[in-house]
């Protein structure tokens, strides 16, 4: 569960940026907006060249040694008290949530709690401790956005994506019925449960279509691989995009970049 | 070694060692004072909406009342208290509106074909209420058994205004439920009901099909 | 497909959760029939609680449960003093059969022939009616929605309303062939059919049965929960009541029990109370004109003393059973609750019946969730359910060698193949050069990436590898 309360860092100088193995392999353009959005706050971003993958899909499999083993590679990555930020609620609900867990009674309980206790979604971290204000440069759109569960649930960010599009001024936010349901990615379970997370996932796709919106926007690659994943097969007239990706575009259109 | 040994033994040995005891902030369970007007109209206003039915009478109306309830629903009897004053004020009220009144002074098995098939409705007092949740506090006794309140279709129930208490919290500590209870005890928060099929309410499944409540001002 | 109600629990399989679901998935009836349900229930749960402080509400609940648990023993033998003072006699039972064995032994007492029974998920999980059935006793439900599921030979599908899976035109269909009465839609007329079939055996019920919701140790009381009014009848018509309860149940004092109730009727239906709160502490007295002569509380271990031994595991015996977590879970409003096998269904039946049924047995149980979490937010007592899912799921496969896996069954779940996959997983990906490497090959043959990946491409389209990882794109922006 989220923390009862949170207490925000004053922006920082410095960030760590924990990029995700799935914002790595398929989805860097998401990163990239992350970054940028970072920086245009004046904040010099770290990407440490030796982050892989929080362990997370491993850890939920119940594979703990394998977990254990590929999040100890990532302790070793912040040495200065920098915030670690990370584009993902399921990823930073790992290191911030459960890292502690994993390495108690281990010589690394301390440095894994140390880690968790800095750890920030990133919208997050843009809006509650950047304090970031957006100008919408883009044209008159309407969007939906699907919050993902660890996100809402473990990170406690259900608000922030929709405070920080609430920004844009020229963007409509709808909001579909049964918004906090799952989209039925749950990791391994997709493949486990086909036909379970297959019925989740087309009932998701429907409710978004059902708001007349043509796009949606969420705070985390599984969901977005899932949705999009999912209305694409199926002719559906949804297209999706991490939020990150959306709001650098919103706010940095005709100015090129590397997005 | 007994079961009860066993189960008592693989408690107490706990592999994981002694568990902390944590402690309990009751706070919420408090609320702000409230006059008893504002008790009876939050009473009033849960139970109906659970269709629980309140009629505010005096303690000289509240006969009248009934009479006029009874006839309503053309009720042919009513199971009343054989000590308790509710009984002694209906049968010595002389009036000739009223239907036949029962009482239940003999053991259930003598009767109990006739208390499940003939008896149309019963009245019984009650140990005070609940504003928050809209329920009544009965501890039946050998004047008003158990099954007076669950048996016959309607029952009717008398609370007097001055013992609603707030929540269940307050009613359990003010008449001091922990010094002893009764064999029986209930809170009665409406008519019988169920959703059990697809959801829709219907009331009377098993006990009383209405519940009405005098509160006596 | 349901479980028939032949108590034996091995007759249906829970490893065959797999085909039960996808049936489910494919029957419109039961997709609506669940649907609908769950989604009323969610909305008159929120309201419910519109007007607390509902995380103080359930952190008090949780703490009251959990010192309850801490003084566990203590409890049940303050429990077993007061209710013996109060004339009722106390049973313990290590296991369902022999909790079957003693209710059976009271009724050969007695000469009883017919029991009378309100709804009790212990009941079920020992599967009480079958086995007196075998043994001549007839055993009737007669809340509502049990009884309707015992009309049709299943189980419950649901630990609070038991036959939601079945919608109206179903129930009437069923009551018509099973009881004789007319095929109706109106549920008014269905339900006052059900009441005059049931009236008559409450008046010749030789033993009720009922369950219990908190049994409170300070004054020797059990408290029951319900709305239709025959938990009342059960424990009040017949000459003897049998109540029969997990050990868990107890709370140490009256106090403890307002929080509870408060929070276990408004998560369970959105009720701010139920209609009868019955608390019992003895049996008729002999003054008393009506009640049971006799009263019995049977108090169940059955793997909950196993269960208490974890620090971790023994939260799951916080559990009031109020059902929330099932009508807010994803996974349960898609399958219903006859897909799982076992008689507690949902997120609590998955961390519970792995303790009871065996590790091996209920391997695919933790499985079956995407860990949404939404179970354990609308828990009233905060039981961390995703984290023992986690849990559990290690334990299936053995996974963690510095906590070693202790439940029943551990380790059935772990396949070679499967083992070797995540050991080679986890190898690269403590190897930050080898994981780059291994990225940046992928990215460049990412024309190569196969269009189909089992499970996940039966319904959406595969994800597409970028061409540069992020890696490379932010060490060629270093440059």
């Amino acid at each position: 569960m989220a923390d009862p309360i949170k207490v925000y860092p004053p922006k920082p100088s410095h960030v760590y940026f924990y990029a995700t193995c799935l914002i790595d392999m398929f989805y860097p353009d998401a990163g990239m907006a992350g970054i940028q959005l970072l920086e245009r706050e004046g904040i010099k971003v770290v990407f440490p060249e030796n982050q892989t993958c929080c362990g997370q899909p491993a850890y939920t499999s119940g594979y703990h040694d394998e977990a254990r083993a590929v999040a100890r590679a990532q302790l070793d990555l912040f040495p200065e008290d920098w915030p670690i930020v990370v584009p993902s609620g399921s990823c930073g609900g790992m290191m911030h949530k459960h890292y502690p867990g994993l390495f108690k009674y281990t010589g690394e309980e301390a440095k894994a709690k140390e880690i968790a206790a800095r750890t920030w979604e990133l919208t997050d971290f843009l809006l509650n401790a950047c304090h970031i204000r957006l100008e919408d440069l883009g044209d008159p759109t309407t969007i939906a956005m699907h919050t993902s569960c660890s996100a809402r649930r473990e990170m406690g960010v259900a608000e922030v994506g929709p405070k920080l599009i609430s920004q844009l001024k020229n963007v409509n936010l709808v909001e579909q019925v049964r918004a906090e349901e799952c989209c039925g990615f749950g990791g391994t379970f997709a493949v486990r449960h086909p036909e379970i997370s297959g019925a989740m996932v087309s009932e998701k796709v429907d409710t978004l279509t059902d708001t007349g919106t043509k796009a949606f926007v969420t705070t985390d690659c599984g969901c977005l691989m899932n949705i999009a994943g999912y209305a694409e097969k199926n002719r559906k007239p949804l297209t999706g995009q991490h939020i990150l990706s959306f709001l650098w575009e919103r706010t940095n259109a005709g100015k090129g970049g590397e997005s | 070694m007994t079961s009860r040994e066993a189960i008592l033994q693989r408690l107490r040995n706990r592999s994981g060692g002694e568990l902390g005891v944590p402690d309990c902030d009751f706070s919420v369970m408090k609320r702000a004072p409230s006059s008893i007007a504002e008790r009876i109209e939050r009473f009033e206003k849960t139970i109906e909406s659970v269709h629980g039915e309140v009629h505010r009478c005096t303690p000289q109306s509240w006969v009248a009342r009934l009479a006029e309830i009874l006839a309503s629903r053309g009720a042919r009897n009513l199971l009343v208290p054989a000590e308790h004053e509710i009984g002694h004020a209906l049968r010595d009220s002389g009036r000739g509106d009223l239907p036949e009144l029962l009482i239940y002074d003999e053991p259930i098995e003598s009767w109990q074909a006739h208390l499940f098939n003939e008896v149309d409705a019963s009245i019984t007092s009650t140990r005070g209420g609940i504003a928050e949740t809209g329920s009544l506090i009965l501890w039946p006794t050998r004047d008003e058994p158990r099954l007076m309140s669950l048996v016959p279709p309607i029952h009717i129930a008398m609370l007097e205004a001055s013992e609603l208490h707030a929540t269940l919290h307050d009613a359990m500590n003010a008449q001091n439920w922990a010094s002893g209870m009764p064999t029986n005890a209930l809170l009665i928060s409406g008519p019988s009901k169920t959703a059990d099929i697809e959801q829709t309410l219907a009331y009377g499944v098993h006990g009383p099909k209405e519940l009405i409540v005098l509160v006596i001002e | 497909m349901s479980r028939p109600n032949t108590g034996d629990p091995h007759h249906i399989d829970v490893k065959e959760f797999h085909p039960r679901a996808r049936a489910a998935i494919a029957d419109p009836r039961i997709r609506q029939n669940f649907r609908k349900a769950m989604d009323g229930l969610i909305t008159k749960r929120k309201d419910a609680f519109a007007e607390w402080d509902l995380e103080a509400l359930r952190d008090l609940g949780a703490n009251i449960r959990l010192r309850a648990l801490a003084n566990l023993p203590d409890l049940l033998e303050q429990l077993e003093q007061k209710l013996t003072e109060n004339g009722v006699k106390v049973h313990w039972a290590i296991d369902g059969d022999e909790a079957c064995r003693i209710v059976r032994d009271i009724c050969v007492a007695r000469n009883a022939k017919t029991v009378i029974k309100g709804k009790s998920m212990v009941s079920e999980e020992m599967e009480l009616n079958h086995y007196l059935e075998e043994r001549g006793i007839k055993a009737l439900e007669s809340d509502l929605g049990e009884y309707i599921v015992q009309l049709a030979g299943e189980t419950p599908s649901h630990i609070i309303m038991p036959a939601i899976h079945k919608n109206t035109g179903e129930i009437s269909e069923l009551m018509h062939e099973k009881t004789g009465t007319d095929l109706s839609n109106d549920v008014e007329y269905l339900t006052a059919s059900a009441r005059q079939q049931l009236r008559e055996k409450f008046m010749n019920a030789d033993v009720g049965v009922s369950g219990v919701n908190f049994a409170v140790a300070e004054t020797g009381t059990l408290c029951l929960v319900e709305n239709e009014g025959n938990g009342r009848m059960t424990t009040t018509v017949p000459p003897c009541h049998i109540a029969v309860t997990g050990i868990e149940k107890v709370v140490g004092s009256l106090n403890d029990v307002a929080p509870l109730l408060a929070l276990l009727t408004r998560s369970a239906t959105g009720q701010h109370i139920t209609t009868y709160f019955n608390m019992i502490s003895g049996p008729r007295k002999p003054e008393e004109l009506d009640g049971p002569e006799e009263v019995h509380l049977v108090l169940v271990d059955n793997g909950r003393s196993t269960i208490y031994q974890d620090d971790e595991l023994l939260d799951t015996l916080r559990c009031i059973r109020c059902g929330a977590c099932m009508n807010h879970c994803p996974v349960y409003t898609r399958v219903g609750g006859h897909a799982y096998g076992t008689t507690y269904p949902g997120p609590i039946g998955k961390i519970l019946m792995p303790h009871l049924i065996g590790l091996d047995e209920g391997r695919h149980l933790p499985t079956a969730s995407s860990l949404c979490g939404a179970c354990g937010e609308v828990c009233p007592v905060k039981i961390p359910i995703p984290d023992l899912l986690v849990r559990l799921r290690q334990e299936s496969v053995d996974g963690d060698k510095l906590n070693p896996a202790k439940v029943r069954g551990h380790g059935a779940k772990r396949g070679t193949l499967e083992a070797l996959v995540w050991k080679g997983w986890s190898w690269m990906h403590a190897r930050p050069g080898v994981y780059r490497f291994g990225t940046a090959v992928a990215a460049r043959l990412r024309m190569l990436q196969p269009g189909r990946l089992g499970g996940w491409t039966q319904y959406r389209t595969a994800p597409r590898l970028a061409a540069k990882t992020l890696h490379e794109r932010m060490k060629e922006r270093e440059q």
